[in-house]
């Protein structure tokens, strides 16, 4: 019996022995980190539950009206819609070509993101400073572990951001950057999609009650 | 054979953005989330139905991000990616609003929690 | 007072009344695993084999043997929460009246949380994801997972947090909260110890290994199929591996939440769920529950995926109903999101929630009957061989429809406001976890083996693992389910009614038969291994199995396949051995590869040093580990040389030493 796997095309093949079917490096890279953006909005979910399930336990404590600044948040938040902008141009410049521009985009991305944190931070202080600690109620329990969640991710978002341009002066726009870039975009946006979430269900309902 | 190969390429690779895109998210997402905070902030409606409106908004908002920043579509990635997303959306509402349902009949059924200041 | 601060500052909370010297069971017990990890590693340094674990397998990237390093983990663990299991029955079996039995009950309440933390995390998850892991990248024709960093890093944090419960018998203690952390028991005023601080860093860590794991799986079987096989040509193993894996990726995150939120309230003094201050620790068995039935799917999916493939490789048919296999899986897999509150109905909910989880969870066993019925249309008019694995198939019908007719009977709110927290309930759950779970990783463990080493298990040592198993799980649980009906409740140390003790007699002798099949286990392996020129296997498809994993040599090379495999049709292998299909045996080309990495190994050292650290307040080193934990990971990130290829004439020669092979054999 001849040991050719591959004749003409009249017989089924059943190995591949001229074209392999290349799966490039990386190539699964984006839909698994989609995945796991997934996932993250899971923890997110049981996070909004949580507060949705608290969110009236002020044990006799500070109330949403008396503590949240909506000016403040609203400027924080026009600050994180714009850095989703910024970074919207930074991957436009990586697409044509230019590492400059995704450079310049993204360091002008990192630094409204690193403002949004040092406002949040700012009013945590404010809250903790009149007495309106974590521990003071359920409700703040909530709120503050909500928000400083979607802070802290933001935070690692910059400091991906900062390792990236490292990476970008080292090894400009290589295949591996781009991906890795790609990547960092899809979570910045989700943390804009859930900041969406956090304004309007936290802060603007919270007042409205 | 080989055309069977090129396609499940094409199902590769970066969905490619737009400057156009990007614009018109951010206006509409501008418009969306300032129209809710002057709602609120300046208060011409009542509460309940500023509370529908900036809902509403909050969910168009979401999708605008969704279509335009993370440019979700059913090219992308064979469909799963908008598979995903659904899939995803879907067991958020089921926790969100079920452990409300569930955790509010309990409270329900609870003796009558005293919101004095000094306890 | 000087010496006291710098003391507690450097050691935290450590000290010397933390380790249990007064415990004569527990200083047995340590001097008995001392000695046997100082003879291990003793014959390891003998052999010089410190420098062949760590390149071959402390390292690799490679899926099969990431799979048979869950499974020893499983195993291993298994022995551990069976050791728990036999404890509790001793002393359930004893404790009557007067009789106080041997096990207070601060002890008995650890001994039951750790016998349920270490049985679900650390002995059923890693040998299911063991399974999927080995099996389901050969089964859809690739070389490797999705991302095989990724894969030994879930590897190593799975052992991390199983080191760190393993420790918690030495050093502190352990939770007494139940295998779900149960507040308020494990609140800070009731459990200031260390208790369920080990409980909750030992599973986020594990956790976030599974959830990574989770999300591997799912885009290897959505990107990875070789050619020509869609998703419905795809083996029902993989199939439930994906729902499996799916539902992994969704629950995770809850627990990860409800957890941290725990231990928020443990730590800082947050109030999610406290008794005051606006808390409400329903909350939190809520969202451990939103978790915990999902859970059980994640399990048993893939166990359902063993016995269909056992089920046609062992009839010689094709599986009865694919699609509708498919169909019902999935659908399992969406409606086991639906149901959680049947854990609590007694919690208050009220009528209107009640009967819509009561309904939701009564329908579920649906898809679940129509796999059944499919199974047995498969073997219907069958060859049917009474192999090793068969006869756990059969088993597990048997067995498996009893707990979920129980499970049934549970689903209904009024019965479960007498039955909920009873030994009925401990009864059901172990016959599903065990009828179901454990009979179908012995099968899998039994079909897959040779694949894996190149030869069978024996065979008459895997029938008395088998029996014992079989019987000592009816002998064990019956009385449990008639003593739960009778109203006993759980997690109770000591009765009063000694009426009940020849019930808990006869549970006792069971778990003594079913510590026989363990034993049988153990020493199957031993004599297989021994006798394993005699149990070779070199065709590397002893079954006759229907599947693309039997085409490749047991076991099989690093690469899997020389070239990819184009499929036609379901049964891939099955098809090609029917239509003729020859095995290139010439033209071989470079493969790609993945570099193995030291890195998974040492984030996880780091991420147990940092949770042990964080048990006992030893807040300087928490902070080093944590620092050392984010700048070795991104340090990791700057390696863009991650791959390699295997030369052709290397893939040459292993390919002509199985040609060789299969012709002497044949």
């Amino acid at each position: 019996m001849a040991a050719e796997a591959t004749t003409e095309t009249l017989e089924p093949t059943f190995y591949l022995v001229e074209e392999e079917h290349h799966h490039e490096p990386g190539g699964s890279t984006l839909l698994g980190f989609w995945i796991y953006l997934m996932s993250d909005a899971l923890i997110f979910a049981t996070l909004f539950a949580t507060f949705g399930v608290l969110s009236s336990g002020f044990a006799g404590g500070p109330t949403p009206r008396e503590i949240f600044s909506l000016p403040l948040v609203a400027l924080n938040t026009a600050i994180l819609l714009v850095s989703s902008i910024t970074y919207g141009f930074a991957m436009i410049a990586m697409q044509e070509g230019k590492l400059g521009g995704t450079k310049f985009w993204l360091i002008v991305t990192g630094l409204l993101g690193a403002t949004f944190v040092g406002i949040e931070l700012y009013e945590f202080a404010e809250l903790i400073h009149e007495g309106a600690t974590p521990q003071r109620s359920a409700f703040l329990s909530a709120f503050f572990t909500l928000v400083a969640t979607h802070g802290l991710h933001v935070t690692f978002g910059i400091i991906w951001l900062v390792v990236m341009l490292f990476q970008l002066n080292q090894r400009g726009l290589h295949p591996e950057n781009q991906r890795r870039l790609q990547c960092l975009s899809m979570f910045w946006h989700f943390l804009d999609v859930v900041w969406i979430g956090v304004f309007t269900f936290v802060y603007l309902l919270g007042v409205l009650r | 054979m080989s055309d069977a190969i090129h396609a499940h390429d094409a199902a590769h690779g970066a969905p490619h953005a737009s400057r156009r895109t990007y614009v018109i998210g951010f206006l509409l997402s501008v418009v969306l989330t300032a129209v809710p905070f002057w709602l609120v902030m300046t208060g011409p409606l009542d509460a309940t139905t500023t509370g529908v409106l900036i809902v509403g908004a909050a969910i168009v908002q979401i999708l605008v991000h969704t279509v335009c920043f993370l440019h979700v579509n059913t090219q992308s990635e064979g469909g799963w990616t908008l598979m995903a997303y659904i899939f995803t959306a879907v067991l958020v509402l089921i926790v969100i609003a079920g452990s409300l349902w569930i955790m509010f009949h309990l409270n329900t059924n609870m003796m009558p929690m005293v919101d004095a200041p000094s306890s | 007072m000087f010496d006291e601060s710098v003391t507690r500052a450097i050691f935290g909370r450590l000290g010397w009344e933390s380790f249990p010297f007064h415990e004569p069971i527990l200083v047995i017990t340590f001097a008995v695993v001392a000695l046997l990890g100082l003879g291990i590693a003793g014959a390891v340094t003998k052999y010089k084999l410190w420098g062949y674990l760590w390149t071959e397998w402390f390292t690799t990237v490679d899926h099969k043997k990431i799979g048979i390093m869950y499974m020893i983990l499983g195993i291993v663990m298994l022995l551990r929460g069976f050791a728990d299991a036999l404890m509790m029955r001793a002393q359930q079996a004893v404790a009557f009246g007067a009789s106080e039995g041997y096990l207070p009950p601060h002890h008995y309440d650890q001994i039951f949380t750790a016998h349920g933390t270490i049985m679900i995390f650390f002995v059923a998850i890693p040998l299911v994801v063991g399974i999927v892991n080995y099996v389901m990248p050969l089964q859809i024709g690739a070389r490797d997972v999705a991302f095989p960093f990724l894969n030994n890093l879930s590897f190593w944090l799975t052992v991390a947090g199983a080191g760190l419960v393993m420790v918690s018998l030495f050093v502190g203690e352990f939770s007494r909260a139940g295998w779900l952390g149960y507040v308020p028991v494990a609140n800070i005023e009731n459990s200031p110890g260390t208790g369920p601080d080990y409980y909750l860093w030992a599973l986020q860590i594990a956790g976030i290994g599974t959830t990574l794991s989770g999300i591997n799986m799912v885009v290897t079987i959505i990107k990875m199929r070789a050619p020509g096989m869609t998703m419905m040509k795809m083996p029902v193993f993989c199939w439930t591996a994906l729902c499996s894996n799916v539902l992994v990726v969704a629950i995770f995150p809850v627990l990860t939440a409800a957890f941290a939120m725990l231990m928020l309230d443990r730590y800082v003094g947050t109030n999610f769920f406290t008794n005051d201050l606006g808390g409400n620790a329903m909350m939190y068995w809520n969202l451990v529950w939103i978790w915990g039935h999902p859970e059980v799917y994640v399990l048993i999916l893939p166990v359902f995926g063993i016995y269909s493939e056992i089920t046609s490789t062992f009839t010689g048919k094709r599986l009865f109903g694919y699609s509708s296999m498919v169909y019902a899986t999935v659908v399992i897999t969406i409606l086991s999101y639906l149901v959680w509150l049947h854990h609590f109905f007694t919690m208050g909910s009220g009528a209107s929630v009640n009967s819509f989880f009561g309904i939701a969870t009564m329908v579920i066993s649906i898809p679940t009957g129509a796999k059944i019925f499919n199974w047995l249309f498969t073997m219907y008019r069958g060859r049917i061989r009474f192999e090793l694995p068969m006869m756990w198939v059969i088993a597990f019908m048997i067995t498996f429809v009893v707990g979920g007719m129980t499970g049934v009977l549970l689903a209904v709110p009024p019965a479960d406001f007498v039955l909920h927290n009873s030994l009925f309930l401990v009864a059901h759950f172990h016959n599903v976890i065990i009828g179901g779970v454990v009979f179908g990783l012995f099968a899998g463990m039994d079909y897959w083996f040779p694949k894996a080493f190149g030869f069978r298990l024996d065979r008459f040592w895997g029938k008395v693992t088998f029996w014992g198993w079989v019987i000592g799980y009816w002998v064990a649980w019956t009385p449990i389910y008639i003593v739960g009906l009778m109203g006993t409740t759980r997690r109770v140390n000591h009765f009063e009614d000694p009426a009940l003790q020849p019930w808990f007699i006869i549970a006792a002798i069971g778990a003594v038969i079913i510590l026989i099949g363990i034993v049988a286990f153990v020493i199957q392996i031993g004599v297989s291994i021994k006798n394993r020129d005699k149990l070779r296997d070199t065709t590397g498809d002893p079954w006759d199995g229907r599947t693309l994993e039997w085409a490749t040599s047991s076991p099989p090379p690093n690469y899997n396949f020389a070239f990819q495999p184009q499929v036609h049709d379901l049964d891939a292998w099955y098809d090609m051995k029917k239509r003729g299909a020859q095995r290139p045996e010439a033209g071989f080309k470079p493969i790609h590869m993945p570099r193995n990495t030291g890195a998974g190994v040492i984030l996880s050292g780091l991420a147990a040093v940092l949770g042990f650290a964080m048990i006992w307040y030893i807040w300087w080193l928490a902070a080093v580990c944590a620092v050392a934990l984010l700048v070795y990971a991104i340090a990791h990130t700057f390696n863009y040389n991650r791959d390699y290829y295997i030369p052709a004439d290397e893939v040459a020669e292993q390919e002509d030493a199985r040609t060789r092979l299969l012709a002497a054999g044949a």
